[in-house]
């Protein structure tokens, strides 16, 4: 294909790259079944869902139960939770730095969210763990709480909505804001019938990875959460979410107690993979058109 | 074949990579010492294997031969580990079972489990009918126990610590009977959760519990049976919530293990284990 050997070489280590990096997802796949196989085959994928509690290492009658509904109900809310909150500010933000405000102050203000995007998650964990959740403590006690987790992710996700939502909002072309500047809208008419529909799609995929980096959250949401497996009745009431559950517990885990953490693994591979598809299905053809 | 090389060549870094990685690693023979070499391998219990690493280091400067690989899962990994062979020795921060009597324990040193309440909460002492009540949900305010009319908030351990197994047994609980509030992890976010919350009550290690009450973290630790949390407590076997932190091996030890294991249990480790607020045994 190339006569230049050098460019033969360039070819030759970017495929190996991107086989290596596709490998990697394949291999992480086959080794969660390989792993979850046992508690699959032994205690059956239908006990995951309809056991009476998550209690993997009981030994007394009959052995563990490993109800997954209550861990699924809090990876759910709390992501949920967290984008419905990211989302509107994290727009709302990207408007003010692309239409409203000085330019110095939105370099400085998108400098602050590049901060605290490169955050350690055990930084926000800390902090809410010693200020937030004490603060809602004295509101509604435990504190640690569905509320605390769902306000610590939102922290954490909204620079990725605020960022890629304003790149999007960047890249749509300067022809349409002159377009709507000349037939008379305001600037409001113009961002919200002109450069808001343009940049959908972008938006869209922006709040859909944050919605992935908010499910696969784990050691902030396992310090202000409060850890208990039960389906929380309000938002005040602690949750446990899967990925808090296998960094609670695959240390201490044997046997069958470790593949069934293996399992919630899996269920999480899951939810990520639908969350891709979805992306794909609601971004990827408004991003090409 | 025309990319193949490409793949040839990192097949062989790859190959060259992990010789280079697994032999280099071994004892070069022409260091000094006392001729004491190989590798040793230590999992288990998380209270144990700071420890046990601060250990494994002095040991390996006395014994420049010896690699010494310390890695935490919990007690029952390393008995089960110990058992099995993984390891060369396991670390239990529990004493062995009934049923684990085909194990030898070597115990290097003690630790205690304290309740812990937030620095402002009055109720002085509780008793351990009082303690197992609220850990079931039967007391669920703090003014059934002669405390503020506020709800009690109980912060319980994650499945698979000892300090749960241990406190279990002693009051005499199943896990899931406990009506908890919190779960948490390890001491450290026990003792910030608890200094968090007025209402709170947990339980951790004493070593950890009395180095936060000497920086002034709002907690205190309650005594038991009238017998205050300390470690002098905890050495003189009066506190009734103790344990010891353990080495377990199983049949015949090699030489460097046993070697370990002495040095272990030698004085020459007390600052060591004082240094993690353990009562190093008496010998």
């Amino acid at each position: 294909m190339f006569r230049s050997p050098g460019d033969r070489l360039l070819l030759g280590s970017l495929r190996c790259v991107s086989v290596l990096a596709g490998a990697v997802v394949l291999l992480i796949v086959v080794f969660l079944l390989i792993e979850s196989w046992p508690a699959l085959r032994s205690v059956g994928p239908m006990r995951f869902l309809t056991d009476p509690s998550w209690h993997p290492a009981a030994s007394d009658g009959g052995g563990g139960r490993f109800n997954l509904i209550p861990m699924l109900i809090g990876t759910l809310a709390s992501t949920l939770g967290a984008v419905m909150l990211a989302t509107p500010v994290g727009i709302a933000s990207a408007l003010f730095c692309r239409f409203y405000a000085p330019r110095r102050i939105a370099t400085g203000y998108r400098r602050l969210l590049e901060l605290l995007t490169g955050t350690p998650s055990v930084v926000f964990g800390l902090w809410g763990l010693q200020v937030l959740a004490p603060l809602i403590c004295q509101w509604r006690p435990p504190g640690q709480s569905l509320l605390a987790g769902v306000l610590i992710l939102t922290m954490m996700i909204l620079p990725t909505v605020a960022l890629l939502s304003e790149s999007s909002l960047n890249s749509v072309p300067r022809a349409y804001l002159r377009g709507a500047a000349a037939l008379g809208l305001s600037r409001w008419a113009a961002i919200r019938s002109v450069v808001l529909p343009a940049a959908r799609g972008g938006i869209i995929t922006a709040v859909l990875l944050a919605t992935g980096r908010a499910i696969g959250e784990t050691m902030a949401v396992l310090m202000v959460a409060g850890n208990v497996v039960r389906v929380p009745q309000s938002v005040f009431d602690p949750v446990r979410t899967l990925t808090a559950n296998i960094a609670l517990e695959l240390g201490y885990a044997m046997d069958i107690h470790r593949s069934a953490l293996f399992v919630s693994g899996l269920v999480l591979m899951v939810i990520l993979t639908a969350l891709i598809g979805v992306t794909e299905w609601i971004g990827g053809d408004r991003l090409d058109a | 074949m025309r990319y193949g090389w490409g793949a040839v060549l990192l097949v062989v870094f790859a190959g060259v990579g992990t010789y280079v990685f697994s032999h280099g690693l071994q004892a070069d023979p022409s260091v000094p010492g006392d001729g004491l070499r190989g590798r040793l391998v230590l999992t288990g219990s998380s209270t144990v294997a700071p420890l046990a690493g601060e250990i494994a280091k002095r040991f390996e400067q006395l014994h420049p031969g010896v690699r010494v690989d310390v890695q935490t899962g919990g007690s029952s990994r390393g008995i089960a580990d110990a058992r099995r062979g993984t390891a060369d020795i396991g670390m239990a921060s529990r004493a062995l079972k009934p049923k684990e009597t085909d194990l030898t324990s070597h115990t290097i040193a003690l630790d205690g489990i304290s309740i812990i309440l937030h620095s402002d909460n009055p109720s002085v002492a509780l008793t351990d009918e009082q303690i197992a009540a609220i850990y079931t949900g039967k007391i669920a305010k703090w003014n059934q126990v002669g405390g503020p009319d506020a709800p009690i908030t109980v912060v319980n351990k994650a499945e698979g610590r000892s300090t749960l197994e241990l406190f279990l047994h002693h009051f005499k609980l199943n896990n899931e009977d406990i009506h908890a509030g919190i779960v948490i992890g390890d001491n450290q976010q026990g003792i910030l959760t608890v200094a968090g919350d007025p209402n709170a009550i947990g339980y951790v290690s004493i070593g950890t519990a009395s180095y936060e009450v000497s920086r002034g973290t709002k907690i205190r630790m309650m005594p038991m049976k009238g017998v205050e949390p300390s470690l002098a407590n905890v050495r003189n076997g009066t506190f009734p919530l103790s344990r010891p932190l353990n080495l377990v091996t199983h049949g015949e030890v090699s030489q460097v293990a046993a070697a370990f294991i002495a040095f272990a249990q030698s004085p020459q480790v007390h600052d060591l284990v004082e240094a993690q607020y353990f009562v190093p045994i008496a010998r």
